[in-house]
């Protein structure tokens, strides 16, 4: 038999038809959606008269325009209610799992998925999100798509699809102390481009790889996208398996063993080709800010704006304010955000409250630290970093996208500087004008407590 | 249900040389709240077109009176960033039938062809062609034939070939869409269903652990 990649392995066993010329019917096993990409999709199945084909395999969260304080109170805003009361409605209508603000299950979609044992090694796994290729850090074929494609799986729990090239990226070495696998994943984004590894999906390898958590695995997961690529996945191994294991109603199950046996084949064989290979070293990656307009633009934080000249690359300079040539480091900025499908899990918090522990927020610097779910936030909690925050200044809010994408009341005010652990740097993306430095927990924990651009090497020494 | 046919355009252009234009400058985010398809065409480029007042920024395309027309051209990576379609929805609503780039974002791609807009993939020479003879000469017209997968400048322009699949043209063409191909086969995917559950026994089966 040829030696096949983990991604050939799931595709082709997913394959329910293969059109010739044309896309694969992919079945998809678990189908996860939100308030915003789904009204639509539930309306045309409406218009067809037609039912959700397996509602089991569907679950559904409220994160993206929800506030994330009072969540107990009827959301203010009136569009934003209405959006969550349309899917509460959809979901009662078409017998969906659905859980709501407030619910101890509820979160951003992303985070709740792998922490309530529903995404598994192995799985197909689509949401009208892009940042779906987080679940990929299980051993997933996992990756977001746009509302038609919504309606598609809840009529027949396939999605028409071309097949993605593949890539395997293998990043060898150690990371330092310090250089966290954000910087990682911005480092090779930074290396690509943000349109670099569009037509492929990746499969991330390598020793800096396999030591990373399964929260980190998420993290370079998640902004697979932002370089373009369909998704991103990690083969399973141990620190998979644990946490798995960790998750009680699943590791309980009886048939868990022979689960943990089939996951453990889910790896790429010896010799199988990919489309294309990188190689990058994780030794040479330090701290990274981006200092454009979108997640390809980035260097370390130490590092010096380049010089491009192309109109779209002087457009995204002007529109920070920044110019060719300086370095960010010591900018004072205004705002930080600590949160988001990227960076808003409970390893995150940890990271943040433990460089903020003992110092205090820097004057004229307004936080957002917003957990990426009910879970996260009760266990952020339960170890008490709540405490740790609010000794330093901060406060835990609720879970919710925020303002990664600011399309509740989080939003950034123009001009301002936010120095975010979320995963896009676009224009207006934290509120109209709004100025977005992407970076990792620690070096948003340095701007919070110093008030500017400061490399969390420096802070971490003392 | 029918999405509108394409066949061939004739049309002028709007120009947009601007490379890695994201979804998030389509339609910002703050106009997703709506639950319906209709209405996005008015925020399409929002926040390139008008001020914090709401004036129109002169200087954007959109605003240039020279500029009209059915065809976007603009700068490779169209489209990247957010899956959401209401990027599409505002294209389409503010009367765009085709865009035409180096490369598109994968989800933008889809999220097109979903909706009977065409992505017309070029190479970045022909683009940098294409842009500037719109730019110098605003009533240029441009034919996009799907049928023969052709694109021209009229009267006598260079004919490029661009690469669709042959399912979604056919789609394209007849104005077909997925979700009636799909359902109409339900009873294959029922199949496929019961072969994997006595394989795979965590897939297929309404895993549910913590939900009910």
């Amino acid at each position: 038999m040829m030696p096949k990649t983990l991604f050939n392995k799931i595709w082709d066993s997913h394959v329910v038809r293969s059109i010739e010329g044309g896309p694969d019917v992919l079945y998809i096993d678990q189908h996860y959606i939100h308030e915003v990409t789904s009204p639509q999709a539930f309306e045309g199945l409406r218009q067809r008269g037609i039912p959700v084909f397996r509602p089991r395999k569907t679950l559904a969260t409220a994160d993206h325009n929800i506030p994330t304080k009072n969540q107990h109170l009827t959301i203010p805003d009136e569009q934003s209610r209405l959006q969550v009361d349309k899917l509460k409605e959809n979901c009662r209508e078409f017998k969906i799992e659905y859980f709501g603000p407030g619910d101890p299950r509820n979160g951003i979609v992303h985070v709740i998925g792998p922490e309530l044992g529903y995404t598994l090694p192995g799985m197909t796994i689509v949401c009208g999100d892009s940042h779906t290729s987080t679940h990929g850090a299980l051993g997933t074929i996992a990756f977001g798509i746009g509302t038609s494609e919504v309606e598609m799986a809840l009529a027949s729990q396939c999605i028409m699809q071309q097949k993605p090239k593949t890539m395997r990226i293998t990043v060898n070495g150690a990371l330092k102390p310090g250089v966290t696998s954000k910087d990682l994943i911005l480092y090779i984004i930074a290396q690509i481009s943000s349109g670099g590894a569009t037509g492929y999906f990746v499969e991330y390898a390598g020793a800096a790889i396999e030591s990373l958590s399964m929260e980190g695995r998420m993290t370079v997961c998640n902004m697979s996208i932002e370089m373009g690529a369909r998704g991103g996945l990690i083969a399973p191994d141990l620190t998979t398996f644990q946490y798995l294991n960790r998750i009680p109603p699943l590791s309980t199950r009886n048939d868990f063993k022979s689960m943990l046996l089939r996951w453990r084949s889910l790896k790429s064989d010896v010799g199988a080709l990919f489309d294309r290979e990188l190689a990058f070293n994780a030794d040479e990656i330090r701290p990274m800010i981006t200092y454009g307009t979108n997640p390809g633009m980035g260097m370390p934080i130490d590092g010096t704006i380049p010089d491009e000249g192309s109109a779209s690359f002087m457009k995204a300079l002007d529109y920070m304010g920044f110019n060719p040539g300086s370095k960010l480091t010591g900018l004072p900025i205004n705002y930080v955000f600590l949160g988001s499908c990227t960076n808003g899990r409970i390893e995150d918090i940890r990271e943040f409250a433990g460089l903020v522990k003992r110092r205090k927020r820097a004057a004229g610097v307004t936080a957002l630290i917003v957990p990426g779910s009910k879970k996260v936030e009760q266990q952020a909690k339960d170890e008490g970093l709540d405490r740790i925050l609010e000794d330093a200044g901060f406060q835990l809010r609720q879970p919710g996208c925020s303002s990664c994408l600011a399309m509740n009341e989080d939003k950034i005010p123009a001009g301002k500087y936010a120095v975010s652990t979320s995963n896009r740097n676009f224009e207006g993306r934290q509120g109209p004008g709004a100025r977005t430095i992407l970076a990792s927990p620690l070096t948003a924990a340095a701007a919070a407590v110093t008030g500017r651009i400061t490399d969390p090497r420096d802070l971490l020494n003392n | 249900m029918q999405i509108e046919k394409f066949d061939i355009i004739e049309s002028t252009c709007v120009p947009l040389p601007l490379e890695n234009v994201d979804t998030d400058q389509i339609i910002p985010a703050r106009f997703l709240s709506a639950t319906s398809r209709e209405g996005f065409g008015g925020n399409l480029f929002c926040d390139w077109r008008y001020d914090n007042a709401g004036n129109k920024r002169e200087g954007f395309v959109l605003n240039d009176p020279q500029y009209r027309g059915s065809v976007l051209v603009a700068g490779r990576n169209f489209g990247c960033g957010s899956s959401r379609e209401h990027a599409v929805w505002a294209i389409t609503g503010h009367g765009f039938r085709a865009v035409v780039s180096s490369f598109f974002a994968d989800i933008f791609k889809n999220n097109a062809l979903n909706n009977g807009l065409l992505p017309v993939v070029v190479p970045e020479e022909y683009l940098a062609h294409l842009l500037a003879t719109i730019e110098s000469k605003p009533d240029s017209i441009v034919r996009i034939d799907l049928g023969k997968q052709l694109i021209s400048l009229l009267p006598d322009g260079e004919q490029v070939s661009f690469e669709i699949n042959a399912y979604k043209k056919e789609c394209l063409l007849k104005g077909l869409d997925d979700i009636d191909y799909l359902t109409a086969m339900k009873n294959v995917i029922s199949a496929y269903e019961l072969r994997n559950t006595l394989k795979n026994e965590n897939r297929n089966n309404g895993h549910h652990p913590e939900g009910r």
